[in-house]
């Protein structure tokens, strides 16, 4: 294989490509860093952005909470646990050293199969500071619901709007929640979780075709 | 039923008209919405006091799609996100996944992509101003806008082969390089266009229906822009100085002058005004680009995620494996979850991706500027009349493609 003038990580991607595919999907479920006890482990590729001084303060002010952080291609994610999220987001954007005063988006990431099944991403920007973060908190599917940050971005509205539309996450305090991109009489569950179907339910097989 | 008296004068004590709320249905089939867009008006008398957007009628279900096809599969998918600007898509996609697997991309693919971006959210602007003057009742902007369009339009075609649906960029670069043709035809262009701008200036700035509906009309004050993810133009209307080619350079962007025009008062005919200025802007950077463009490879060689040069494919066993299995699989991506935002020429247009180390998005989110931007739709038509609705549906430049994705 040609090395010489390829950069350094997609080659990597080339040869784990290459070398451990198949292991890789049917390994990652059982090596997941997230258990049900919470425990964190950096994940492969990735660097611990714990001394992050934007981490730092979070972990200062809710130590309990405060899960791990990450640093992956100069993107800075820090894990908490559902319940201090919102104070941690208020702690964010009140804080004149943070001072995260952008909304950039709201998403939502379905790990079937594992015992915390969603993973709720809140990215935030700082305009005046101009710095990022990522807050990333996991939710169970049984209690479904996380606190919304509407109240401190009202940009988030129908972006948690979205997420609730396509993944079935309800937002605590949230003004308006309702379906948004799909009809409000809509119930044929949530799109966006794995287990929704990507090609139809069969009921077309059980048409009659006419004998000729 | 039981008849009353009816009021009288003297009776002060009943109103002389009954007056109450009228909820009005404004869409989908509204040729002044950009696609399919209700919006359920709470009216008193012509004043809206409430609006409340009904989105989804092209909902397509884009972001599931992804996670079932490869990353370059997913291209042209982009391109009908934004259908009046494919190219700004593409790049947008196809910087998002440069950043997940951490390559750069040769000098010279850097500037064809400016350039083209820039071409693109010209083209962005032209079809805006058109179809705001439209709306508003300027016919005549719209045929002025649409011959320069057009100009760009043909040279989107002898580049790539298509007007709309463009699909050039890749990752690792872009999918053929310039010709002389074009770079002539950019030439020319870029010395016609400022004389261009004047002309649709001086056909709006001193109509005086223009500067009635668009002057004051739809405030929003930058700490509530900001607050409610306002981006591109119309944050910047409100005076925020936030483009993501300044914060954050991406392109040859760092290495032309330019600047970045704001507005002061946060109402339409600022956001008006911004764009206006920002076609100035893109000539200047298309001019620069062209001036320094650098001689050099269109597309990074990292065989194993760009499809190699079909010379190379031909002739060396090596890329004819890459090439097939590129073709046939894909590449993995390394694990982990990135977020890549670009300035479009409506906002800030990003992708946020989960990569599992599959050759496919484990998930893949779209942030939508024109999604967010009617967020802030209750909030900025609220007090205004029914007619000033169609003017704000015009100021955020919105396209319903993108917003119900």
């Amino acid at each position: 294989m040609n090395t010489d003038s390829t950069p350094q990580s997609p080659q990597q991607a080339g040869e784990s490509g290459r070398a451990n595919t198949n292991d890789q999907g049917s390994t990652r479920v059982e090596e997941s860093p997230r258990k049900a006890g919470g425990f964190f482990k950096i994940p492969p590729g990735m660097e611990d952005g714990g001394e992050h001084p934007v981490a730092q303060r979070v972990r200062e002010r809710f130590p309990s909470a405060f899960i791990g952080a990450t640093l992956f291609r100069g993107d800075l994610s820090i894990h908490l646990k559902k319940d201090a999220l919102f104070e941690a987001a208020r702690l964010l954007r009140d804080d004149p050293a943070l001072d995260f005063d952008y909304p950039v988006h709201v998403t939502s990431v379905d790990y079937m199969g594992e015992p915390e099944r969603f993973e709720v991403v809140y990215d935030l920007f700082s305009i005046r500071k101009k710095h990022q973060v990522r807050l990333k908190t996991r939710i169970s599917e049984e209690d479904c619901t996380l606190d919304s940050l509407t109240p401190l971005w009202e940009g988030f509205n129908f972006m948690e709007r979205e997420v609730y539309d396509m993944m079935g996450i309800k937002f605590n305090n949230h003004p308006d929640l309702r379906r948004i991109l799909l009809p409000d009489e809509y119930d044929e569950g949530y799109p966006l979780r794995k287990n929704f179907p990507i090609e139809g339910r069969g009921w077309r097989d059980t048409f009659e075709f006419l004998e000729s | 039923m039981e008849l009353k008296e009816a009021p009288t004068v003297a009776n002060k004590s009943l109103p002389l008209l009954r007056t109450e709320e009228l909820l009005l249905n404004l869409g989908p089939q509204h040729p002044s919405t950009h696609g399919v867009l209700k919006v359920v008006l709470t009216l008193e008398g012509e004043k809206v006091i409430k609006s409340d957007p009904v989105l989804g009628y092209l909902h397509r279900g884009v972001e599931k799609l992804a996670e079932t096809i490869t990353y370059n599969q997913f291209i042209p998918h982009t391109d009908r996100l934004d259908y009046v600007c494919a190219m700004y898509n593409n790049f947008a996609y196809v910087r998002a996944v440069e950043k997940l697997l951490g390559i750069t991309i040769p000098e010279r693919a850097e500037y064809l992509r400016t350039i083209v971006a820039e071409v693109q959210r010209i083209i962005g602007h032209l079809f805006w101003l058109g179809t705001q003057a439209l709306d508003i009742g300027a016919m005549t902007v719209f045929f002025y806008t649409f011959r320069e369009r057009e100009v760009l339009l043909d040279i989107f075609d002898e580049l790539c082969g298509a007007r709309l649906t463009t699909s050039w960029y890749r990752v690792g670069g872009v999918e053929r390089d310039f010709d002389q043709k074009i770079i002539d035809a950019l030439y020319k262009f870029v010395a016609d266009f400022p004389s261009k701008i004047e002309e649709y200036d001086t056909l709006l700035v001193n109509n005086r229906i223009w500067l009635a509906r668009t002057k004051g009309i739809a405030v929003i004050s930058g700490e509530d822009a900001v607050r409610y993810g306002l981006s591109g133009s119309t944050l910047r209307g409100s005076g925020v100085d936030y483009d993501i080619r300044k914060v954050a350079p991406y392109g040859a962007y760092d290495k032309v002058k330019w600047t970045v025009p704001l507005g002061r008062n946060g109402d339409t005919y600022d956001r008006y005004w911004v764009r206006m200025m920002e076609l100035h802007e893109s000539t200047k950077i298309i001019k620069q680009c062209l001036d320094q463009l650098p001689q050099g490879d269109y597309k990074a060689y990292v065989p194993q995620v760009v499809a190699p040069p079909k010379e190379r494919v031909f002739t060396d066993m090596e890329s004819m494996i890459y090439q097939f299995k590129l073709y046939s699989k894909g590449f993995n991506a390394p694990p982990g979850d990135i977020y890549c935002g670009t300035e479009a020429h409506k906002g800030e247009l990003g992708f946020y991706i989960v990569s599992r180390g599959d050759s496919k998005p484990y998930r893949l989110k779209i942030r939508a500027p024109s999604f967010i931007h009617m967020g802030a739709f209750d909030y900025m038509a609220k007090g205004y009349m029914i007619a000033d609705v169609i003017t704000i549906f015009g100021t955020y430049d919105i396209v319903m493609g993108e917003c119900d994705r």
